[in-house]
């Protein structure tokens, strides 16, 4: 028997794919963030108080995993900006493929940025890259604050953690302190910001994360290569 | 558990090898699991015997080598396994490290037999 090397990623096609569309969203200029959590942490809610905060002309489209149902979809596009369900049919996370098709029928020329809200799901989201500039994994606390040591993967590829429903504090068990600490100790020096969509508490440190990581890409795009 | 989806991916990737190489039989595939890459291991070897059961390829064996995560220090040049989300280096206490290993989700070889 021979023993032939192969050294190939298992996951290359779907690397080649994110890799195309991440030279795309470069050439015309489109933030691209993916968001996860895992289910019922926020990410939607993130997402309406977002595009509330944008202007109507704002150059902004949104894509929406989940296994089953429209309902995200249909929750984000009260706001007027362009959005698709991705409904994955039992898969637990979004593909390249996936965002690759949902994209075919928008100019991208429109846009210069692009959210996508990944499947619920701490796990398998991690391991597919989606041609984004950024992850953004988003905890509540309603959860534990050992989530970060218990998904690290996630967390250390994320550039940003947003903890969400800081009203809910007073009702939970949930120590704030320790969660970002664990967070850190993952991912030393990740971004960390707290917020709760339902009182808006921390909405205005989102609104300026996002516009900084929006100057800082544009800079990134128009400095030359290399 | 995307572990389906990915013992799918090595057993597309195995195929292609093996139409590549023109005639041989693979008798086993050798993949590299990063302990960070976020999948479990024994779900993947799960999701393979699945996938392979009663096909062609009933026979052919998942070999998995689990990657733990490693750094590198940039200041003395050290490389260690980190143990407990310890991320200094435990050479010189340098808190500027690296990732050199962890996230590997790779196929590494096959094993042949035939032409």
């Amino acid at each position: 028997m021979n023993r032939v090397p192969v050294e190939k990623k298992v996951l290359s096609e779907n690397d080649r794919i994110a890799a195309e569309l991440r030279t795309k969203f470069r050439e015309h200029g489109i933030l691209c963030l993916n968001f996860i959590s895992s289910p019922g942490a926020g990410k939607t809610s993130l997402l309406e108080r977002t595009l509330e905060g944008l202007p109507r002309e704002a150059r902004v489209a949104v894509l929406t995993g989940d296994i089953q149902t429209d309902n995200d979809a249909q929750r984000v596009a009260r706001f007027g900006f362009p959005v698709r369900q991705i409904t994955t049919g039992g898969t637990c996370h979004l593909d390249a493929r996936m965002i690759e098709r949902a994209l075919a029928e928008w100019r991208l020329e429109d846009l210069d940025l692009l959210l996508i809200e990944n499947v619920g799901n701490l796990v398998c989201p991690a391991s597919y890259d989606l041609g984004e500039a950024a992850k953004i994994v988003v905890l509540s606390v309603a959860e534990g604050e050992d989530k970060p040591l218990k998904y690290p993967a996630i967390f250390f590829k994320s550039e940003l953690l947003v903890l969400n429903k800081l009203d809910l504090l007073p009702f939970v068990p949930f120590d704030i302190a320790a969660a970002r600490e664990n967070a850190r100790r993952v991912h030393p020096g990740m971004e960390i910001l707290e917020v709760s969509c339902t009182s808006r508490e921390g909405l205005c440190a989102w609104q300026k994360w996002m516009e900084k990581r929006r100057a800082a890409f544009r800079e990134e795009i128009a400095a030359p290569a290399g | 558990m995307h572990e389906l989806s990915i013992a799918n991916s090595i057993l597309e990737a195995v195929q292609a090898e093996a139409a590549r190489r023109g005639g041989v039989c693979v008798r086993s595939v050798g993949v590299r699991v990063g302990e960070w890459s976020g999948v479990v291991p024994e779900a993947l070897e799960f999701g393979f015997e699945a996938l392979v059961k009663d096909t062609a390829w009933k026979s052919l064996k998942l070999q998995i080598e689990r990657c733990p995560r490693r750094q590198r220090c940039t200041a003395c040049g050290h490389e260690f396994a980190v143990d407990g989300y310890e991320w200094n280096c435990p050479a010189c206490n340098s808190s500027q490290t690296v990732p050199i290993s962890g996230d590997e989700l790779e196929i590494a070889y096959l094993e042949v037999e035939g032409p």
